[in-house]
């Protein structure tokens, strides 16, 4: 069959097309399910009764559905699952917005404006994409700590104001770098001061990778276990990755029920935001850096 | 409106190259004026400094009798037709129209008015609501050349507008902006490298190499006397034949021919015969001087007239445009002859050597 198949000239139908597209199915959808045997433990996981969680039930259903696990998770801590939604959902928003702002503005920079010294900072920027963030972490805390930010949301947020992704700004700069440079001479010659040319000009022209931007942005910074860990230690500002990790109690009394309950519904804004932005996403990481 | 651009001593560089160098040139109120020349002769900078794109290195920007050296180019009453036409793609015609209006905060009524208007001009009125990326090339030309007209500018700018064109819209546009230009009245310069587009728009022609100006004048005047060999070479398709010449006390000497009747008297010397393609004419009888006779390699049947191109008997290559259709084939031996009217001299640094007329 695989002869049949390769012998077949370009733009004709393989051999046996039914037979083909059956094989490739069944292997992706067997390595689909290796991968997601774990994720879809978690939510079967979370709709056992707390009695029947271990003692190596390796089962997808639940012999019995509950949703205990969803109420006691929501309201074991002593704040409601609810206000640390609200957290991330502030941070993580903020962060994003700072993201791609910021990042979009300093690659306008490095793709459009002339400054002493362009191509030195570029090379300095892309240099601190392989800066381990476990070099900076203790200058960056000694830093927010003298600011009296430590135990707020600050850190996790205004740096993002300051363009100190690397890894955005080089995408867009790629992006940028693809827009013809006479569509800005066009806008000069129209009047547009530099701002315009970004917001009127480039910013419409770069939709695809600033969603793309922020996408990654809202997901990563809502994955972020890390920098909440170290600059917040009031219950009461926890991200929903902290407060996941609270479940786990040091006295060893750890209610994984409730943990995995939570644990699901911490998936679902990510999930949501894959479903709706997966078309954006493609389409930025396709024609980043390509031309138009 | 009607404004003059003076430039004086006017010097390009990127980093150390000077790409125009001490440039003087005088573009008179109302011509349209054409920069002509190869690839990498500095046409297109020359038109973006004007423009204000690019930086003028040293020396001054005069429009209008005043200096815009340091003006930024939207105040330089001037608007630009790209080689890519730089539609916004994420606008509709009517918005990339209106942009630059937009930008200088004119009222509604008054945009309107002038998007209409111009896409009446250009018979564009029933594209205004669509993006760039569904209209054509010729169409896309025309709302580049709108996007300048609504601005109602000083000056037009055209940075080879129509190269992206195929030849038969080139034709057509070449001719629309002819009559735009005798409608408007206003000073334009347009930059091409294609010696006929420069020919048939041109009040003036420029003709640009290494960042200097070799020459400039009307059509005519750069076709019937080039001011040097590169001029004579450039201008005229084809291309103007030139034959090692060597000048005595006695006369000149082409191709092994004592050529009378040259009007220019030069040194003794080494020096570059001149004779246009149409200016040969075959047969031994008549007037003029001859040429001696030259072997055919190869024939041109265009219709109208007839390409020759021949070898001389000291080997140069001649080519002869005859005026109709001619019985000659390859491998021919034809006396050539000319008027020496017709005939250009150029010393061995190139310049040419006045007729003495």
């Amino acid at each position: 069959m695989t002869d049949a198949a390769a012998q077949a000239l370009p733009g004709q139908q393989p051999a046996y097309p039914a037979l083909r597209s059956a094989i490739s199915h069944s292997v992706l959808m067997a390595v689909s399910f290796v991968m997601l045997y774990p994720i879809l433990w978690m939510l079967a996981g979370s709709l056992r009764p707390a009695d029947d969680l271990f003692g190596g039930n390796t089962s997808l259903i639940p012999s019995q559905v509950t949703i205990e696990a969803y109420k006691d998770g929501w309201f074991g801590l002593q704040i409601s699952f609810g206000k640390f939604f609200v957290n991330s959902l502030i941070i993580a928003t903020l962060a994003t917005i700072g993201n791609v702002l910021a990042a979009s503005l300093a690659a306008f920079a490095f793709t459009r404006l002339k400054f002493r010294g362009r191509a030195i900072w570029f090379a300095l920027m892309l240099g601190t994409l392989m800066l381990p963030y476990h070099v900076t972490l203790i200058p960056q805390y000694v830093l927010f700590l003298k600011l009296g930010w430590v135990n707020t949301w600050l850190p996790l947020i205004v740096p993002k104001y300051f363009a100190v992704d690397a890894f955005f700004i080089f995408l867009m700069v790629q992006f940028f770098r693809g827009i013809p440079r006479e569509l800005d001479e066009a806008a000069m010659m129209d009047g547009c001061s530099p701002w315009r040319i970004y917001t009127r000009i480039m910013l419409p022209l770069s939709l695809p990778v600033l969603a793309t931007a922020a996408i990654f942005s809202f997901i990563w910074t809502w994955e972020d276990f890390f920098g909440p860990l170290i600059y917040i230690s009031d219950t009461g500002l926890y991200t929903v990755q902290l407060a996941l990790r609270s479940f786990i109690d040091s006295s060893g009394s750890t209610n994984w029920n409730a943990l995995f309950a939570m644990s699901v519904l911490s998936l679902i804004p990510i999930f949501l935001i894959f479903l709706f932005f997966q078309r954006l996403l493609i389409e930025g990481i396709a024609t980043t850096g390509m031309k138009r | 409106m009607t404004t003059p651009i003076r430039l004086r001593n006017v010097t390009k560089r990127f980093g150390a190259v000077e790409v125009i160098r001490d440039l003087d040139l005088d573009i008179e109120p109302g011509q349209f004026t054409v920069f002509v020349g190869p690839s990498g002769c500095g046409k297109s900078t020359l038109l973006r400094m004007i423009a204000g794109l690019e930086t003028i290195s040293d020396g001054d920007l005069l429009i209008g009798g005043q200096r815009m050296n340091d003006t930024p180019a939207s105040k330089r009453g001037i608007a630009m037709v790209f080689q890519s036409y730089a539609l916004y793609p994420h606008m509709s015609v009517r918005k990339n129209l209106a942009f630059g209006l937009e930008t200088m905060r004119m009222s509604r009524a008054e945009i309107d008015r002038r998007v209409n208007a111009a896409a009446e001009t250009l018979q564009i009125t029933q594209l205004l609501e669509r993006r760039p990326k569904a209209l054509s090339g010729g169409q896309r030309q025309r709302v580049a050349i709108g996007r300048s007209i609504v601005r109602d500018p000083d000056i037009f700018l055209f940075d080879e507008p129509l190269s992206n064109l195929d030849a038969e819209l080139r034709v057509q546009m070449r001719v629309e902006i002819s009559k735009l230009h005798e409608r408007l009245g206003n000073t334009m310069i347009y930059v091409t490298h294609d010696q006929v587009e420069a020919m048939t728009m041109a009040d003036r022609i420029v003709v640009l190499k290494g960042g200097q100006v070799m020459q400039a004048g009307t059509p005519l005047e750069l076709y019937n006397s080039p001011a040097n060999r590169f001029v004579a070479g450039f201008i005229g398709s084809p291309k103007m034949n030139f034959l090692d010449a060597t000048a005595s006390e006695a006369g000149i000497d082409v191709a092994g021919q004592r050529l009378d009747g040259i009007a220019a008297r030069p040194a003794p010397g080494r020096l570059t015969f001149g004779i246009r393609p149409e200016h040969v004419e075959i047969g031994s009888g008549g007037g003029g001087a001859s040429l001696g006779e030259a072997r055919v390699d190869l024939v041109e049947h265009l219709g109208g007239t007839t390409v020759l191109y021949a070898v001389t008997p000291s080997g140069e290559s001649l080519n002869v445009v005859a005026p109709g259709q001619q019985g000659i084939r390859t491998g021919d031996v034809l006396p050539l002859r000319l008027d020496p009217a017709n005939a250009h001299v150029f010393a061995e640094d190139g310049s040419a050597l006045r007729r003495s007329a």
